[in-house]
């Protein structure tokens, strides 16, 4: 049969082209649009070049709120990461036991994010609080609407308490995927507990964690809504991460061109990051071919 | 090394096991001696690999003892019992070396860096390994990963015996035949204990020295491949050894003669006797080997009718119509088939008697 070569396949692509263009392409062009604009009115705009860029660059706050933001996502990543692994290796392996645990395990998961800050407001308060007024009854001074290492550790908590089972989940799952016979050749081989993680476990594990990192770190690098009603940035700024730095440029001050030329800068932070740990844990995989 | 009992082992893995088909194993006694290279053989789902679990310490029997050298014991793990096993599908640690493989088993047992590389050298020599020892292990083929797998079973010269669970199923048809033969040799070698599970008789019948039959969760014969093909002690060996299996054909005594479909076939005067006593459903086998094909006219013969004849290259198989019993013979490549009955003749001395699936003493041989 002879084959037909003409340009129909673009027909079929086209679809996927404008819901892309809709969904994605318009907004961000209308985002790189105030980037470089200062819009005075509805009719009266003027081209500004980089000025909102290199104001936004220079901004202390914006640094600052970039260097909390790098250390909540490390902090919360060193924390969830290595716990989630341990929670699934302790869950049961099948049976009624491990429907149930699954179960609680995911309930964190199913609670909107606004309600997660309010749980966290409330259960923290040292004076109708259960955590807050423990924590207090200890002899520990802890009041995270005054303290900021109180907020924090409240902040990381609250992230932990929340995210931790989607990485145990993915875990889980990697676990149960790997054969009985490896954990059967392990025995015949005399391997630890130790071994049979590090050598059958974690290698089996490396494509839902990267997947799991990822998540985590997008999530947490974009935090906004829990920290926004547990602390709301505070106390000072010292809770104010990049997402609520920018609402409060873009929504409370109206600054729309920093706002949109500090989104951009912040998404491609993100993008950067992903890729670095992408292609990291790749390599992980692939480089040690010779050692 | 050792020698491995079997004392009253059966096993379920139903919690409450009550009737017969509970029990995927049932009361086996056996002696597997120091050094022999074994085979068990049988199909799928008849207990093979529940038996070398058992003997491996991965699954505790339901009742009755292992013992190795006499010694008890059921209730160690495959790791105090000192015990290798390769199993089906290869198992390979992926973020190491083909050398850090073969040497795990050696370092966790605490082994000297310097023995332990030379063994690893000595196992990737005879395992034709030698030049990917400093590869990463999962990169490599099946096979080769196979071979890491049967390795890392031979690589520890201690062990009291090295179990293989079909290891050959995921290995390419041409590399079968040499990695069969190379595990006879490395048997010769390392005079090493094998136990070696397959569903392949080909492959049962040319490593072993013993065979193991089994069927329905029961040990049915152990003996030489000429054993299981020249005295099938269960209608099942007959059936399931040999291409094509034994003609197996439901019989009654009449006098010196069995009779099938209405026709007397002759046996062997003390067979006979043996058989008028006993009980049961009797069934008379013989291989299509033995099966003589006879000039009309010749004694002691019965007539069947031609349904097909088949060539297969170097030799032929008539398959004849005896009443409804299908009776097949294997006759030279030169043969030839004329007319559409045959004169079959059952020599008494190939002729085997079973009641109730079992072979009756004294029934031929």
């Amino acid at each position: 049969m002879q084959k037909i070569q003409d340009n129909r396949a673009w027909l079929l692509v086209l679809p996927v082209f404008l819901s892309v263009a809709f969904s994605a392409i318009i907004p961000l062009m209308t985002v790189v649009n105030y980037s470089v604009q200062d819009i005075l009115g509805p009719d009266n705009r003027v081209f500004v070049g980089t000025e909102w860029f290199a104001e936004v660059l220079t901004d202390e706050d914006l640094h600052d709120a970039l260097i909390r933001q790098i250390m909540f996502s490390a902090i919360i990543l060193a924390i969830e990461i290595p716990l989630g692994i341990a929670i699934a290796r302790a869950l049961p392996a099948g049976g009624w036991r491990a429907s149930a645990s699954l179960v609680v395990l995911a309930l964190p998961l199913l609670i909107p994010w606004n309600v997660v800050g309010t749980i966290w407001q409330i259960f923290g308060r040292g004076d109708i609080g259960l955590a807050g007024y423990v924590v207090n009854a200890l002899g520990i001074d802890y009041n995270y609407t005054a303290d900021p290492i109180s907020a924090w550790f409240t902040v990381v908590i609250m992230d932990v308490w929340h995210w931790t089972p989607l990485v145990a989940l993915l875990a889980y799952a990697g676990l149960r995927a790997i054969p009985d016979a490896y954990y059967q050749a392990a025995q015949i081989d005399g391997a630890s507990a130790w071994a049979v993680f590090r050598y059958i476990q974690l290698p089996k594990l490396r494509g839902v964690l990267l997947i799991a990192l990822l998540l985590r770190f997008m999530d947490s690098f974009m935090i906004y809504t829990e920290p926004f009603v547990l602390t709301g940035g505070g106390p000072g700024n010292s809770t104010t991460f990049l997402s609520q730095y920018l609402a409060t440029l873009a929504v409370g001050q109206f600054d729309l061109g920093p706002a949109a030329a500090f989104s951009i800068i912040y998404f491609l932070i993100v993008l950067l990051f992903c890729f670095v740990f992408y292609t990291a844990l790749q390599n992980v995989g692939r480089q040690r071919g010779i050692s | 090394m050792a020698r491995i009992d079997l004392v009253d082992l059966s096993h379920s893995y139903v919690a409450d096991p009550r009737r017969r088909e509970d029990y995927a194993l049932s009361k086996l006694n056996m002696t597997w001696q120091d050094g022999g290279a074994y085979a068990l053989l049988g199909p799928s789902g008849c207990g093979k690999t529940t038996l070398l679990n058992i003997i491996s310490g991965l699954l505790k029997p339901t009742t009755g003892r292992v013992l190795f050298n006499g010694q008890d014991v059921t209730l160690l793990n495959p790791q105090q019992r000192n015990i290798a096993q390769v199993f089906q599908f290869p198992v390979i640690y992926d973020t190491m070396t083909v050398a850090d493989n073969l040497a795990f088993p050696l370092r966790n047992r605490g082994w000297g860096a310097a023995e332990t590389r030379k063994r690893v050298e000595e196992i990737a020599e005879i395992l034709e390994l030698t030049g990917d020892l400093k590869h990463r292990a999962s990169g490599l083929s099946a096979d080769a990963k196979q071979k890491i797998s049967m390795g890392r079973g031979l690589v520890r010269p201690d062990v009291a015996a090295v179990l293989f669970d079909e290891p050959l199923t995921t290995i390419d048809q041409h590399l079968k035949w040499t990695l069969r033969r190379k595990l006879k040799q490395i048997h010769a070698q390392l005079k090493l204990s094998l136990i070696y599970v397959t569903h392949d008789q080909v492959e049962a019948m040319t490593f072993a020295d013993q065979v193991v039959v089994m069927y329905g969760g029961e040990v049915v014969q152990m003996g030489s491949p000429q054993d299981l093909f020249e005295q099938p002690a269960h209608t099942f060996v007959g059936f399931f050894v040999g291409s094509p299996g034994m003609n197996l054909m439901p019989c009654t005594i009449e006098g010196g003669s069995a009779v099938v479909a209405d026709t007397r076939i002759p046996l062997d005067p003390a067979a006979a006797q043996v058989a008028g006593r006993a009980g049961g459903k009797l069934t008379l086998g013989i291989r299509p080997e033995f099966v003589e094909l006879a000039a009309p006219g010749t004694p002691d013969t019965v007539l069947g009718a031609v349904e097909r004849v088949e060539d297969l290259g170097n030799y032929k198989i008539v398959s004849a119509r005896l009443g409804q019993q299908l009776i097949m013979a294997k006759i030279g490549e030169d043969e030839t088939i004329a007319s559409d009955t045959v004169h079959l003749r059952f020599p008494p001395r190939w002729t085997r008697l079973y009641a109730d699936d079992r072979a009756l003493t004294g029934t031929g041989g």
